[in-house]
């Protein structure tokens, strides 16, 4: 450990910029060991457990193969067969309506509701948690709480109809296609609502109190200034919001696997797969079916749709100024990172 | 005349303003009621899923599938307990869990805070393009590699092994890069300097500096990843696949479709598995709360 205590003088200032790897009499790389050591570990890990799978699932795609026997090589056969086929398109369509069907509500309540926790109000402490615990709770006890709820016969749901609108009341939830969908609608605003309320509000924060109060002074009403000055003034954090919806609910799994996880062995969707989104037909195909090539063709397709829809959110966030996704990305991870500290922070303060 | 006048005005304006007065406290009150009343909703309908869970657990089936529904908790826990005890190996389940997300989080909180002192308070050939590649891998999504991923540890053995959720996991991109945030602004360069002339080495100082001055930094990534390790479902599901090293979500995904028909274990299966969650975040909004006060965490 020699190696730092040389030769640096003293500074009477703070210095404000890193502090460079001291100069010492040893050459190359070796002077910077101990730095390349403490950040080898992510890299060497993601080498072996991040990079090294991905150019595998290509060279996967490109194959017959079961896991276990012969890989044949078959082109682009994968591919060519994804395009033709039905069950793979009906899972985008699903993925994509469940998508719809959650965020708009979602995003809406939660900025309705980080607008309210934001006015000067008591237990506030309480209210973040109690709107940020199910984001912490796992998703598979909750799905069979949900099945539970909203079963055909049985449910809780169904129990509350009957008891307002008379017997013959009632939805098919777990039958109906739209019930499917709707209920696993349900689970992610239930899931997520709190978690987006808690970074609006961080947000909300932001904003400076003045602009409320000459608005008030000024007479506005309440739905005035949460419609004129709060919605305008958050529009970047509901945007980012926009895409971490996005991304999560393209990636949807749990949800339909736990809650359909009885209607049939393989889990296909339930009733005419209403609820086969994109994540769980890939499942199905490597690891029912074993068909490893189809479901890695699976998995890229879903990660063009992804590329496709993060760049439209690009846009939609940075304008058309700024075109270069490499200057781009990295203000946006940072954005990322601080709102889901943030929230977590939020919630729990 | 303008004497009386003299008078009168100031009653009049007093008068018109009470009335003001009461108009704005009404619609003030009327505003607070709303806003507490829309509030409540909104925590009833967050929080009912947890109740239910809890009331269904200490039900027997057929209370659980009764009409009306019996909306308040029976003594049944117990016997639902017993019988999840009976047929799932659930404590062992529970055991992995715990090993697979406090094994991930004392990794993680150890690889992720030095190499976040690396990136913020040093320099060193290749650190910008490092940096960058680490920020490249935030927008790879975990679905693309479930395939080969699993072929790999099949390659390795450590299918049906714990190893293979603990090792992937012991570092990651989104802890490096929170903590080095973190680090940039609440570990000064002087300290680090002034450590280095006294003749404390890299290691030294990132021990004796870097980890106490972003301690709440690393409890706040710790307890983030012990929540996440625990939630992880669909890894666990592809590459668990002995009944004996199940995590708890896939043991009580199993038991969901094993014992479909008993419906009382089960809820008392997934209490068991919300439970030590639920009492960690408590804990560790705790922790948090003291670390915000003490001043080291930024709001």
């Amino acid at each position: 450990m020699t190696a730092h205590t040389t030769g640096v003088p003293l500074r009477s200032k703070p210095r404000n910029t890193p502090i460079a790897a001291s100069k010492t009499r040893k050459n190359g790389f070796l002077r910077w060991w101990p730095h390349y050591l403490s950040i080898a570990p992510f890299y060497v890990l993601f080498l072996v457990f991040g990079a090294f799978p991905i150019v595998f699932s290509i060279v996967i795609s490109f194959t017959s193969w079961d896991g276990m026997g012969k890989m044949t090589f078959v082109g682009l056969d994968q591919y060519s067969y994804l395009l033709g086929d039905s069950l793979f398109w009906q899972s985008v369509w699903n993925t994509f309506i469940i998508w719809v069907i959650s965020t708009i509500p979602m995003l809406f309540i939660a900025l309705v509701i980080a607008f309210l926790l934001h006015q000067n109000i008591r237990m506030k402490s309480f209210y973040r948690v109690a709107f940020f615990i199910p984001n912490v709770t796992s998703m598979v006890a909750m799905a069979i709480v949900f099945g539970s709820v909203f079963s055909d016969q049985f449910g809780l749901a169904n129990s509350f109809l009957k008891w307002i609108a008379g017997s013959d009341a009632g939805v098919q939830w777990l039958t109906n296609p739209w019930g499917i969908k709707v209920t696993i609608a349900i689970m992610v605003i239930w899931r997520f609502t709190g978690y987006n309320a808690i970074i609006y509000l961080a947000g909300l924060q932001a904003i400076s109190t003045e602009l409320y109060d000459s608005a008030r002074v000024d007479g506005a009403s309440t739905w005035r200034i949460f419609s004129r000055i709060t919605v305008p003034l958050l529009r970047p954090v509901i945007l980012f919001t926009v895409i971490t919806s996005t991304i999560g609910g393209l990636s949807l799994f749990t949800e339909p696997q736990v809650l359909l996880g009885n209607t049939g062995v393989p889990n296909l969707g339930g009733t005419n797969s209403a609820g086969l989104t994109i994540v769980l037909y890939q499942y199905y195909q490597a690891f029912n079916n074993f068909d490893f090539g189809y479901g890695s063709a699976i998995s890229w397709a879903l990660f063009v749709l992804v590329a496709v829809f993060a760049l439209i959110n690009w846009r939609l966030v940075m304008g058309r100024r700024e075109d270069q996704l490499g200057q781009v990305a990295p203000s946006l991870i940072s954005r990322f990172t601080a709102r889901r500290a943030a929230a977590t922070k939020e919630s729990t303060r | 005349m303008t004497v009386m006048a003299t008078t009168a005005a100031p009653e009049a304006i007093q008068r018109f303003n009470d009335h003001e007065g009461s108009v704005a406290r009404r619609r003030k009150l009327v505003t607070r009621i709303v806003t507490h009343a829309c509030i409540w909703v909104g925590v009833i309908l967050s929080l009912f899923p947890f109740y239910w869970l809890f009331a269904m657990s200490t039900q027997t089936t057929a209370q659980i599938f009764g009409f009306p529904p019996d909306l308040f908790p029976s003594n049944q826990l117990l016997a639902n307990i017993q019988g999840v005890l009976d047929n799932v190996n659930i404590f062992q389940a529970m055991l992995n869990s715990f090993i697979v997300s406090g094994l991930c989080a004392l990794l993680v909180m150890f690889f992720d805070s030095l190499a976040a002192f690396t990136f913020a308070k040093y320099e060193f050939p290749g650190k910008n393009a490092l940096f960058r590649v680490l920020l490249v891998t935030f927008l790879i999504p975990a679905s693309l590699s479930l395939v080969p991923s699993f072929v790999l540890m099949s390659k390795l053995g450590w299918v049906g092994e714990l190893q293979a959720l603990i090792i992937p996991g012991a570092a990651n991109a989104f802890g490096i890069f929170l903590l080095r945030q973190f680090c940039e602004t609440s570990v000064p360069n002087e300290l680090i300097e002034s450590a280095r002339i006294d003749g404390a080495g890299f290691f030294r100082t990132y021990w004796s500096i870097g980890v106490p001055m972003m301690r709440g930094g690393i409890a706040f990534l710790g307890i983030f990843t012990f929540i996440s390790a625990w939630n992880d479902y669909v890894w666990p599901l592809v590459v668990l696949v002995n009944p004996g090293t199940q995590t708890l979500q896939t043991a009580l995904a199993s038991l969901n479709t094993s014992y479909a028909t008993n419906y009382g274990w089960v809820m008392a299966g997934a209490l068991i598995s919300v439970l030590p969650l639920i009492a960690i975040f408590i804990i560790g909004s705790r922790h948090f709360i003291a670390n915000i006060a003490a001043g080291a965490v930024k709001g």
